[in-house]
């Protein structure tokens, strides 16, 4: 019996998965290799850009611009420029770092958790998805960075070097394991995003019609020539850093979570904390992969890719995870009450009932009531709505961590000590000037550089399925 | 278009003999096909990755597993050996009176060193041992392997293999149906 035929079985999964009664396919019919290379490819080796994308991408530079004056103020005066102040010493810069920092995880599941699990919808996802993580870590890493004021006299207390004062970093602090954490987290994104780049950079190369695009995508490709040794060692590669990505992403938002846990602040110190960042994490991650997927398929024409079985999935998925995170916020109710500790019970009738309640009814009616819409097929098949849902969520987990951050801190033990907390202008700004940036490398993104894995989308098209041979 | 200019003998240094298939199917019988063949030397081009090519062409397991093994234990230590000496040794701080040596708050960074220390060598690695990055590689002298990366399959018999010979390999290749054979100029 030859190799070809003991394959056959294994991609019943394949091309045909949609033949499931149902259940939309993974590719729409019809497709082939070459379909699949002109469709990514043309989206970026063309002359002509549409003019949606100078729009959008005018915006989004506006904001970014808005980021650098924020930036500019926040060096030359301070971060007195800043809302936070004593008791709440933390305030926008913690909550949209681990607000930008979960996003990212949904890009690194799809791609390597989901990988691991053999999701074949995972395909057409997952080159935007972990652009998408890098970009969120890079708005993330603004927040701890830019809220030391002066970052460049920080990096002795954040980075083990050999310094000429002999200081080294208090490995015992959770915000020194965060920053091992982010970075690593980063690192790896970025090997992995850019090893799965490379067949795609060969691709490009070999279809470019200009001599600078041959030459850029040729230096990008690294020389890629698709031999089957370097085939071999590739997918082992991609499996491996699939592998250790899986249990690093875990890690990440549980050590942001530590953040908190590791204090004995009440609303903080809690044991659910690293599960519930984890699937608060990527729930809104996929959230926003689906805020950029609804988009992107509708103006590249790329519903044949991101076909309604990934809509479904991804709704799916927000909404299992939708649900762990409303079981983190009863959880945290329970062990308010349980606890019988006045400080712990104070904290949770604060919440529902203090200044700031209006925003925990809000993230509640979000996060646990109007997730409960993904049941619905109606709902699921619905991208509109869909999209704004998926807004809606993103809103959610930002006030979330907000009333975790600012209602835990506003009135602690100390009644003397309680104050109330407001954002400054500079505060939205900041904020808003990382969604400019968030969004302005997206737009470059997925101008120059295929949004969709090629070679990967390759394998799914019905010609990828290897033939039994009839003869003896 | 199947035309065979293996007859040119002034033609210039040959890295091997290059067939072209339309099918991936096509390119792993081929590639069986030439190992039955006692062709060792050899390797195939896919715009995809092949799993049955690696048996096809009687490849060994990659060593890459190994490395990152190694590269992950040599992360973890240094990461946990970096805690140790900065922590008791080079700038002992008293926190909350716990020991210098705490070891359950240095576990985080070990853990995140590991991944990091697999994570580069699993990536470095695999570049390295493909030897890429590579500018020039003769398989590129082939005007049709622009497919390569695209829609087509290519097997490429090597010169340095003891069993080739001009004409009998590429009358070999030629017996495997491809849709045309090609010298691949060194």
């Amino acid at each position: 019996m030859s190799v070809v035929q003991e394959r056959e079985y294994d991609y019943v999964e394949g091309a045909a998965a949609g033949a499931v009664r149902g259940v939309p396919p993974v590719i729409a019919p019809g497709h082939t290799f070459e379909t699949v290379n002109d469709k990514i490819s043309g989206v970026i080796l063309t002359k002509r850009t549409p003019i949606g994308w100078f729009l959008g991408f005018a915006i989004a530079f506006a904001f970014l611009m808005l980021l650098n004056l924020t930036i500019g103020k926040l060096l030359m005066e301070g971060i007195g420029i800043w809302g936070n102040n004593v008791p709440v010493g933390w305030a926008f810069d913690i909550i949209n770092f681990v607000w930008w920092i979960g996003i990212g995880h949904a890009g690194t599941l799809i791609s390597a958790i989901l990988l691991l699990f053999r999701q074949q919808w995972r395909t057409s996802i997952n080159r935007f998805a972990e652009a998408m993580t890098l970009f969120a870590v890079a708005c993330a890493a603004m927040f701890p960075l830019l809220h030391t004021g002066r970052p460049w006299l920080a990096a002795y207390w954040l980075f083990p070097y050999p310094n000429t004062m002999g200081l080294w970093p208090q490995f015992r602090s959770p915000l020194i394991w965060d920053v091992f954490a982010v970075s690593t987290y980063g690192t790896v994104s970025a090997l992995f995003w850019f090893t799965g780049l490379v067949p795609d950079m060969a691709t490009l190369r070999d279809r470019a019609q200009s001599k600078a695009g041959r030459i850029i995508f040729g230096m990008l490709s690294l020389g890629w020539r698709g031999s089957a040794r370097h085939w071999q060692r590739y997918e082992m590669a991609y499996l491996l850093l699939a592998g250790i990505s899986t249990p690093l992403v875990l890690s990440v938002h549980t050590i942001v979570s530590f953040d908190f846990a590791v204090s004995v602040l009440p609303g903080w110190h809690a044991t659910i904390f690293p599960p519930y960042f984890v699937a608060g994490a990527i729930y809104s991650g996929f959230a926003m992969v689906l805020t950029l997927a609804v988009p992107l398929r509708k103006f590249y024409g790329l519903e044949d890719f991101i076909t309604m079985r990934h809509i479904h999935n991804m709704t799916k998925v927000m909404l299992v995870t939708g649900m762990i995170v409303a079981y983190g916020y009863a959880n945290e109710a329970f062990f308010a009450w349980y606890s019988a500790n006045p400080y712990e019970g104070y904290m949770m009738l604060n919440r529902m009932t203090g200044p700031y309640a209006p925003f925990y009814w809000s993230l509640i009616a979000i996060n646990a009531a109007m997730i409960q819409l993904f049941w619905f097929r109606k709902v699921r098949n619905n991208i509109p709505l869909l999209f704004v849902l998926s807004l809606l969520v993103n809103v959610g987990m930002w006030l979330e961590r907000f009333i975790i951050i600012v209602t835990s801190l506003h009135r602690d033990f100390l009644p003397s000590s309680w104050d109330m907390y407001a954002p400054t202008r500079w505060d939205f700004a900041m904020f808003a000037g990382t969604i400019g940036l968030f969004l302005s490398l997206f737009f470059l993104f997925i101008r120059f550089l295929p949004a969709l894995a090629m070679f990967e989308m390759r394998t799914i098209v019905p010609e990828a399925k290897l033939q039994p041979e009839h003869h003896g | 278009m199947a035309d065979v200019m293996a007859h040119t003998d002034s033609s210039p240094a040959l890295h091997g003999l290059m067939a072209e298939f339309e099918t991936p199917t096509a390119l792993v019988s081929a590639a069986e096909r030439a190992r039955l063949a006692g062709y060792r030397h050899m390797d195939a081009y896919s715009p995809i990755p092949i799993e049955e090519l690696n048996e096809a062409l009687g490849l060994r397991r990659t060593r890459l597993p190994m490395l990152v093994l190694l590269g992950g234990i040599v992360g973890g230590m240094s990461g946990y050996a970096l805690e140790y000496w900065s922590q008791t040794m080079a700038y002992p701080l008293n926190i909350g009176g716990r020991p210098f040596h705490s070891w359950p708050h240095f576990i985080p960074v070990t853990f995140e060193t590991t991944v990091l220390g697999a994570a580069l060598s699993a990536f470095v690695g695999m570049w390295a041992l493909n030897k890429l990055p590579m500018p020039y590689h003769p398989v590129f002298n082939v005007p049709a392997f622009v497919r390569a990366s695209r829609d087509r399959f290519f097997l490429c018999i090597e010169t340095t293999d003891p069993r080739f010979d001009r004409h009998a390999t590429a009358q070999f290749l030629q017996s495997l149906h491809p849709v045309g054979v090609t010298e691949v100029a060194q």
